[in-house]
Formats: C-alpha cells, structure tokens, sequence
C-alpha cells in the first residue's frame, strides 16, 4: 500500500506535475473547467458583490444602521460563539475517549457522531420541534415548567446550530491524536503529572492546529445555517432573527439592496474562514503529517480478523 | 492552498486514508475506562442524545404513530409525491453531472497543475463555505431577473437543478483528487508504452482505481443534493408540483402545523441519508482495502 502520506494535498507531488508534454485534449478539458467554474461559481459570486456596491456604500451603511439587522448579526454571533464552545468542548473531549480508551459500542458511537453532516437542516429543525416544543414536544413541557423556552427562542436555535455543526471539530481532531500518540502522555504520567496537567500541557499543545481547523469550519458552519434555525426560531423579528434569515426577509421584502448588502457581509465571513483554515491546514505541526486524516480507530480491533 | 476546507463536507476523505496499521496505532487499543473518563464518556453521550439521537428517533417514531398506512398516505399525495420526485430526479441528474464534471475537474487540478490551479481550489470550496441562502441569492443574480445577460431561469425546474449543481459541487472534486494524486502514474507509462492510446489508459487503468471514490463522492452529492433547503428559498419559488422540493415540503407541513405529515417526509430522507452513510462506507472500505 502507498504511504500516503504528503502527497494528498495541493501542492504538486515531485513528478506529479512533470505533464510537460500537454496535448490538445488537455487545453480543451482545462477550458471546460475553466468556463464551468466560472459560470457556476465566479461570476455569480462576483456580482453579489457587485450588487451590493450598486449604489455604493449607500446599502452596506443602511444595514449597518438599522438596529434591527446589526441585531441579528449579533445574534448570530453570539449563537454561533455557544455552538462552536460547546462543540469544541464536547468534541475534543470524545475524541480523546474515542481514541486513548477501548469500550463498548465505541465503533458504533463514531459512526453516529457523523451523522448529523447527513440529516437535511430542516429534517433537524423538525426533529427538535418534535422534542422540545413547547406545547406537545416530548420533553418541552417539562423544559417549559422548569422556565426555560427552548423553541421559537434562542437556546433551540443553539441546539440547532451545534446540532449542525456537531462533527466538524471531531473529524479534525481524531486523526491529530492518532497521529501524535500518546507516548508523551505517558512520560507525562510516569513523571507524576495529573490527567489535567497532561491535557493541557501535552496533549492540547500536541493538537492545538487540528483544533483551530475543526473550529474555524463550525464557526463558519454556524454563523451560515439556515434551514434548521429557520424551522425552530420563528423568525421573530428583532428578537429570534439571525443574519442569514434576515437575508431573507430582505430579499422578500423588495429589499434587494439590503439583502445583498447582509449576503456580502455573510460572504466575507465565509471567504476568511476558507483562508484561515487553509492556513491552520498548512501549519507547521501538520504539514508532514497531514494525510493520516482517518476515523478508523475503531477499524483496528478488526485488523487481525483481516489479515487471517 | 490545501485541498479540502470543507465546512460542510461529509467525511469522504476523512475516512479513506491513513494506512490502517501505523505502528503507534497498532500497538494499544487504548485504555480501559476510569472513574473520570467513565463519567466523561456518560456525559458525552448523554449530551449526545439529548440532542442528536433523541429527537432523530422523534421523527420515527411520530412518523409511524398513524400506521403504516398513515404513512404512505402521507408521501404519495399528490403535491408530496410530486415534490419527492423531482427532488430525486433533479438530484441523481446533478450527481451525474458531478460524477462527470468532478472527475474532469479533479483530474485538471492534480494533472495539469498551471498558473489558474490555486484559484480553481478555491472556486470548489466556496460553495462548501457559503451559507445556503447566500448560494441562493449569489445564483439568482446570474440567472435570476436582474441576470445581466438575462438568462432567467428563476421559479423553474431548471432551477432546482442549478442550485443542486451549485451546492453540491465540491464533493466528487474533493473525493476524486487524492486518489488521483496517489495513483501509480507508472502503470499508466507502462501501458503507454505497450502501445495503449489515451483513451485506453484512460478507461482501462485511470477510471477502475478511481471508481470508489467516484461513486462515494456521487453518493455524497446526492445525499446533500436530496436535502437541500436554503439555496432554493429564493431561488426556485416554491410552487406546488411544480417546483417544490421535499425540505420545503416539510417546512410547508411544519408551518401549516401537520408535524406527523412533515415527519413522514423526513422519514424518506432520513432513509437516503442513512443507504448513503452505509454506501460510502463500504466503498471507502473497497478503497482502503485495495490500496
């Protein structure tokens, strides 16, 4: 089996890229791209930008004026702050028992753990209607008596949110810890140091950039649903209206100006996280190491039955 | 630029590499269970729960309360039915183009790398990268009414299509790639130089290694094609029967207050979703397997 390992991403593998005799199909097929990725991705992207400057700074000053959208960005903001700390907690935390612990159904809790990516946004938002609603929800009324609204109101729009970003932190962190080992846990053990010692003084340093590239993908996760917040919100305005649902309503409402204005904003955001997280993927501590990017851990015990 | 940034790509590449036994891997299977890691692992799951497990089992489970035939009733009829099938067939066209047009585009970004290669890495993740509703409106402004080459396609099918293509785009590219980039170029020379022509290199020895990986990141594009909401908002219109998709349907039933309707269609695309997770598992294992 090839050693995949530094070849996987962008960078041209030495040889790889020794196509110096090119023959026309090649030019062709480069072009095909070319114009595909242009008409499907590039110019669109380009004119929302394009749209949003129509009247100048005119649109962008008049969202950033009205309370009622800086309002949503700072909902949004906040919401996707408490979605992105819960999932890191909650993400680096299992992928550490997934990874240094053996125990049952271990294999079938990783497979669960992704599945969120592949539930429909609104499949979700109906799912924690279902649950948490205040009215007939299965655990809403409850919730409810204990003063706290979890739909129509911020803390189901957070659920939905961390809902739909659940796996992003995790996928990026199990291979990190794969790949460091725990060798230097253990020397940190044998010369006395407690499990949070070691946790934060081995083993985070050891993943930190798996860490930031999981972060930065659910942040920009979080801060662009749409579909499950819309479903457990309510789009109330003013008070349970994100940014991208103000997207919206803008553009329903004839405000086309404003919608591309917030769309830009929303755009700019993505656009960073792309760079950033390229950065955090090409940093120092992954660059060698970077392909074993797999969840298999719990293909291991397997191994033996395969070799025989 | 690195490959994948993919903020909501599901686990194609994820899963498929590492070499399965790396010697720091192989030698422990971790440690037993402690006091502290005990509870941790409690509270993860119970959190876990909580939030994904409890309410997907929801859905089921109101979906089956009617009965069997409550169910069906409530995905063949008339507007329902129609939205499932043009969700379907709109989606398994789209994954057709991508399986084509992202094997195409993966085999220029790993073979004929030149100056433009970083930017086109860069157009394949944004749509990964945008919120959905963003997708919608970047789309409408090329093929919407205010299209400045007027090519208005807004409330049609077509649409639907368009917003699929959109949305979906980076997964067969993203799937295909590494593979493309680690298979062995010596066989294509040695075929090559037996006298084999592009074409043959290319069907004989290019495509059957890259075949899983094909079909994973297809399966990929369907899934996500299939539950698409966000990018269609604006973008198709919504009609009944004409073009509404199976999320807006649900949302018309979550709206409308007919939460056991709305669960039934969630059923039916829980189901893709949960055939598509098995498939592309096992493809990746043929994968891995085969090296």
């Amino acid at each position: 089996m090839a050693e995949p390992s530094i070849i996987h991403k962008g960078r041209p593998r030495p040889g790889a890229a020794r196509a110096s005799k090119r023959s026309p199909g090649t030019y062709v097929l480069r072009v095909l791209v070319i114009a595909y990725l242009f008409f499907l991705v590039a110019w669109p992207v380009y004119l929302v930008g394009r749209n949003a400057f129509a009247r100048g700074l005119t649109d962008l000053g008049a969202i950033l004026s009205d309370p009622y959208t800086v309002y949503s960005l700072e909902l949004t903001l906040w919401i996707a702050v408490a979605s992105v700390a819960i999932n890191t907690v909650f993400g680096v935390g299992i992928s550490l028992l997934i990874v240094r612990f053996r125990f049952v159904g271990k294999r079938v809790l990783n497979a669960l753990l992704d599945l969120p990516l592949s539930v429909s946004p609104v499949v979700v938002g109906l799912a924690l209607v279902l649950v948490y609603g205040g009215r007939t929800g299965w655990f809403g009324p409850t919730v409810q008596r204990w003063g706290l609204t979890v739909i129509y109101d911020v803390p189901g729009m957070i659920l939905a949110t961390t809902f739909v970003s659940l796996p992003l932190v995790i996928r990026e962190v199990i291979p990190v810890l794969q790949e460091v080992g725990d060798e230097q846990e253990q020397a940190a053990r044998t010369i006395g140091a407690n499990g949070l010692q070691t946790f934060f003084r081995v083993t985070l340093p050891a993943i930190r950039w798996g860490v930031s590239y999981g972060v930065v993908l659910c942040l920009a996760r979080s801060l662009g649903e749409f579909g499950a917040v819309k479903v457990v919100s309510g789009n109330i305005y003013g008070e349970t209206r994100t940014a991208t649902l103000t997207v919206e309503n803008e553009y329903l409402n004839f405000d086309k100006g404003g919608a591309y204005a917030t769309a830009f904003l929303l755009t700019l955001v993505a656009v960073a996280a792309l760079l950033v997280a390229s950065l955090a993927r090409n940093a120092p501590s992954r660059a060698r190491s970077a392909p074993s990017r797999g969840r298999d851990v719990t293909e291991q015990p397997r191994q033996p039955e395969e070799r025989r | 630029m690195t490959a994948q940034t993919a903020v909501s790509a599901r686990p194609v590449r994820s899963r498929r590499s590492g070499p399965p036994s790396r010697p720091q891997r192989s030698r422990s299977d971790g440690h037993p269970l402690g006091l502290t890691s005990g509870l941790g692992l409690g509270v993860g799951v119970l959190w876990f729960s909580l939030l994904v497990l409890i309410p997907l089992a929801a859905i089921v489970v109101t979906a089956s309360q009617g009965g069997w035939h409550a169910f069906w009733q409530a995905i063949t009829n008339g507007e329902t039915a129609s939205a499932i099938e043009l969700t379907a067939g709109a989606a398994a066209l789209v994954t057709i183009v991508n399986v084509i047009m992202g094997t195409v585009i993966a085999w220029v970004l790993v073979r004929d790398r030149f100056f433009a290669t970083r930017v086109l890495e860069f157009l394949i993740d944004i749509p990964f990268a945008l919120p959905t509703i963003v997708a919608g409106l970047v789309l409408l402004s090329l093929y919407g009414p205010r299209s400045p080459v007027g090519w208005n396609i807004a409330n049609t099918r077509t649409a639907v299509f368009v917003a699929f293509l959109f949305v979906t785009l980076p997964f067969v590219v993203r799937a295909v790639q590494p593979v493309l980039a680690e298979q062995d170029r010596e066989a294509e020379e040695a075929a090559a130089s037996l006298g084999a022509g592009r074409f043959t290199v290319f069907r004989r020895i290019i495509v059957p290694g890259l075949a899983p990986a094909i079909a994973a990141g297809g399966a990929l594009s369907f899934a996500r094609a299939v539950s698409e909401y966000g990018s269609l908002v604006l973008l198709s219109g919504n009609l009944p029967n004409r073009t509404e998709v199976t999320s807006v349907r649900i949302i018309t039933f979550i709206e409308g207050d007919r939460l056991d309707n709305a669960a039934a269609v969630a059923v039916v695309l829980l189901l893709i979703s949960l055939v598509v997770i098995v498939a592309v598992d096992l493809l990746q294992r043929s994968v891995v397997r085969r090296g």
